[in-house]
């Protein structure tokens, strides 16, 4: 289509150029530059191999280092002590000789119990959070784009129905619950047939009036997960599921994305009124894709800030809920219960408080840290040839 | 040319928007056409429903406080404002796309240019990455940008206003569009960068037989390029005409005016002709026609009595009974 070039010498054109450095080696570069995120990296990096290792190592029929092996006679021994060989069977000495960091009141190995925790720190780190920033993205992009879109008094009663079917239909009034919910379906149908300007009259002017804005149902719904308590909240979920290390992801994961709806809706509302959103749309782009691939971008580096601190909370959430025995169930070893474990103990054994209370000290802020190197980075601005 | 059917045709429109306790009437009834392949210009001060009357044809409107009151928008024989979302968007950057005024704040910070001008063509059509770049390529030469191969990888902090507005223009010609709707291209940019913008836009033009809506408030501009041109004042067409006829004869006593404190050579060392007061508040328009508390040549009608448009001469009509 376009035959015929617009300038005839494009000779002129072809001018020397700067070197050009792809956008990985500049956003390298950038985050080399911070030496704090470098070292943060570094931590990270170690922590995720330990974990992996801790893994491979702890588990199957004969693991290298065994975090349930009870040595009663052995108990609270400190960091760096050797075992006394006379009292132990062969495979009950510690694989590598000493008690690197001690043991606990049942003589296991302090070690092989932190290799096996790492990993659950890890996992519930990052899945919780995973799973908070992917919610909370969704929920504040909707807000923020579609905020003054309003919520219709139609469109209220369908859900309302279908959620009332759905929940009688649970508590065993199976027939009055698949009746509410047909009738939901059936009014939402009506509510989405409304929407069209020529059908508008399937549902009554005054159900087709705005009762409140989008924005105002999705913030008002952060506010009301706010003001619940929500480790009380997660101590009574995790109280009626069974006790498994993946329900406690998901609860803390769904508990925690607040923060980040208010930070992607703060970021939306001032970006909905950028020139750039405006000509995206005058080019032909869906809605969709204007929210997550132009105006997502622009809103994302607050979010990974925050979300590097959640995962921070989020281990001491875990660490929190293994400590009152709703954790992860108590032959499984994670950071939180072996620091909960070593309380009992605080004055004649204080490395069992101190040492998995320092993993997660470092681990956190090494998270803080790379998040922060992380933000530059990624920011555009600040690549420089 | 006004022998064919227009390609578009704005139909009495109004674009009113809904305050807490007023309403903001921005287009209060605006008829214009634009005919294949030709420059049509819409003249008037910052406030006039300019850019509302604009963004309404591509269905930008912000709703809510904006609502579409009334009139049609006919493009190919279709009235696009009852078009649904999904129709809309396939006429958006494929047959109408728009250039906006600030290129500095209108390209996304964090792609590339090549990804941002990619989008626009693969939006509208199947195409692939190879294919995709080589277009891309094709349009940023197209548009003289230097070394277009490395400068599609580049972020649009590392371009220049020009360039930037350039790229824009890019976009908006990625899917040869019948209409460009420019909304002061040039207004953020040099006086030379300017000229350059113009060129390009009228080569473009020629070459791909594009009809350009052209929104400025800069008459120099106007008497450069455009084929027709309609005044607007306070949301309403005051006068259309040719550009010569409006530029040669203007009628209108607020066209009169703006023609007057254009500066040139003859009126070297003396004082401008300065139009008095403001253009009104949208939501509290003066009776009769908008004009006359401004108007040196106010009759007593003028004050309660909206006047029509007048037609003077082939094309060339006006919203003044008094000068007519």
């Amino acid at each position: 289509m376009m035959e015929k070039p617009l300038n005839e010498n494009t000779e002129i054109l072809d001018a020397p150029q700067a070197p050009k450095v792809s956008r990985f080696v500049q956003g390298f570069r950038l985050f080399n530059q911070n030496r704090m995120a470098i070292v943060g990296l570094v931590i990270f990096v170690i922590f995720f191999m330990t974990a992996v290792a801790g893994v491979v190592l702890t588990s199957g029929q004969d693991p290298v280092f065994n975090p349930a092996l009870v040595r009663l006679q052995e108990k609270l021994l400190p960091p760096f002590s050797r075992p006394n060989l006379e009292t132990l069977k062969a495979h009950e000495a510690p694989t590598l000789g000493i008690y690197v960091l001690g043991t606990d009141d049942l003589g296991r190995d302090v070690l092989a119990r932190m290799l096996q925790g790492a990993w659950v720190s890890l996992t519930v780190g990052f899945v919780a959070v995973g799973i908070a920033v992917v919610v909370g993205i969704f929920m504040g992009g909707l807000a923020g784009y579609y905020g003054q879109g309003g919520v219709r008094y139609d469109q209220i009663l369908a859900v309302l129905l279908l959620l009332s079917g759905i929940i009688s239909f649970f508590i065993g009034w199976v027939r009055l619950g698949g009746g509410l919910f047909l009738v939901g379906i059936l009014c939402f149908m009506l509510s989405l047939a409304a929407g069209y300007a020529n059908k508008s009259h399937l549902v009554p002017t005054w159900l087709r009036k705005i009762a409140f804005s989008f924005d105002t149902l999705i913030m008002r719904m952060v506010d009301i997960m706010l003001c619940f308590p929500s480790f009380f909240l997660i101590l009574t979920v995790v109280a009626l599921l069974p006790a498994s290390i993946y329900n406690i992801m998901i609860v803390i994961g769904l508990t925690s994305w607040m923060g980040t709806t208010r930070f992607v809706r703060a970021e939306f509302l001032s970006l909905r009124e950028q020139d750039f959103v405006s000509a995206a749309k005058a080019l032909g782009v869906s809605n969709f894709r204007i929210i997550f691939r132009h105006m997502m971008p622009n809103a994302i580096a607050p979010v990974l800030v925050s979300s590097t601190i959640g995962i921070a909370t989020a281990i001491l959430t875990e660490a929190g809920l293994s400590f009152l025995g709703f954790g992860v169930p108590p032959p499984y070893a994670t950071w939180g219960n072996i620091l909960s474990d070593g309380k009992r103990f605080i004055f004649d054994a204080p490395w069992l408080t101190f040492v998995p209370g320092v993993a997660i000290l470092i681990v956190v802020l090494c998270f803080n840290l790379f998040g922060e190197g992380l933000k530059d980075a990624l920011n555009p601005k600040l690549r420089q040839e | 040319m006004p022998s064919e059917t227009p390609l578009l045709s704005t139909e009495d429109l109004k674009v009113y928007f809904y305050g807490r306790d007023k309403i903001s009437r921005a287009v209060d009834g605006v008829s214009y056409h634009i005919y294949p392949g030709e420059t049509v210009c819409l003249v008037g001060e910052s406030g006039c429903g300019k850019t509302v009357s604009a963004l309404s044809t591509l269905g930008l409107i912000p709703s809510p406080p904006g609502k579409i009151e009334g009139g049609r928008i006919v493009f190919k024989n279709r009235d696009i404002l009852t078009l649904d979302d999904a129709a809309m968007q396939k006429i958006r950057g494929d047959q109408i796309s728009m250039v906006f005024q600030e290129p500095l704040t209108s390209l996304n910070p964090v792609f590339t240019i090549g990804d941002q001008i990619g989008e626009a063509i693969s939006t509208h059509e199947m195409i692939g990455q190879e294919a995709l770049d080589a277009r891309c390529i094709a349009l940023l030469k197209d548009m003289g940008i230097p070394s277009p191969e490395q400068r599609l990888k580049d972020y649009p902090h590392q371009l220049s206003g020009g360039q930037r507005q350039r790229v824009m223009i890019a976009m908006a010609l990625a899917c040869n569009p019948d209409l460009i709707i420019a909304d002061e291209p040039t207004t953020a940019l040099d006086v030379t960068v300017q000229a350059q913008i113009l060129n390009l836009i009228k080569s473009v033009q020629e070459r791909d037989s594009m009809a350009v809506l052209y929104i400025t408030h800069d008459l120099g501009v106007v008497s450069g390029i455009a084929d027709r041109v309609y005044v607007m004042y306070a949301g309403l067409i005051v006068e259309e005409g040719d550009t010569r006829q409006v530029f040669g004869n203007a009628v209108h006593p607020y066209t009169r005016g703006l023609l007057a404190s254009l500066p040139n050579r003859k009126k070297r060392g003396r004082r401008l002709h300065n139009i008095p007061g403001t253009v009104p508040n949208p939501a509290y328009k003066p009776e009769g026609c908008p004009f006359h508390p401004r108007c040196s040549y106010r009759v007593e009608d003028c004050k309660t009595v909206l006047p029509h448009m007048i037609d003077l001469d082939e094309g060339h009509r006006t919203r003044c009974p008094v000068m007519a």
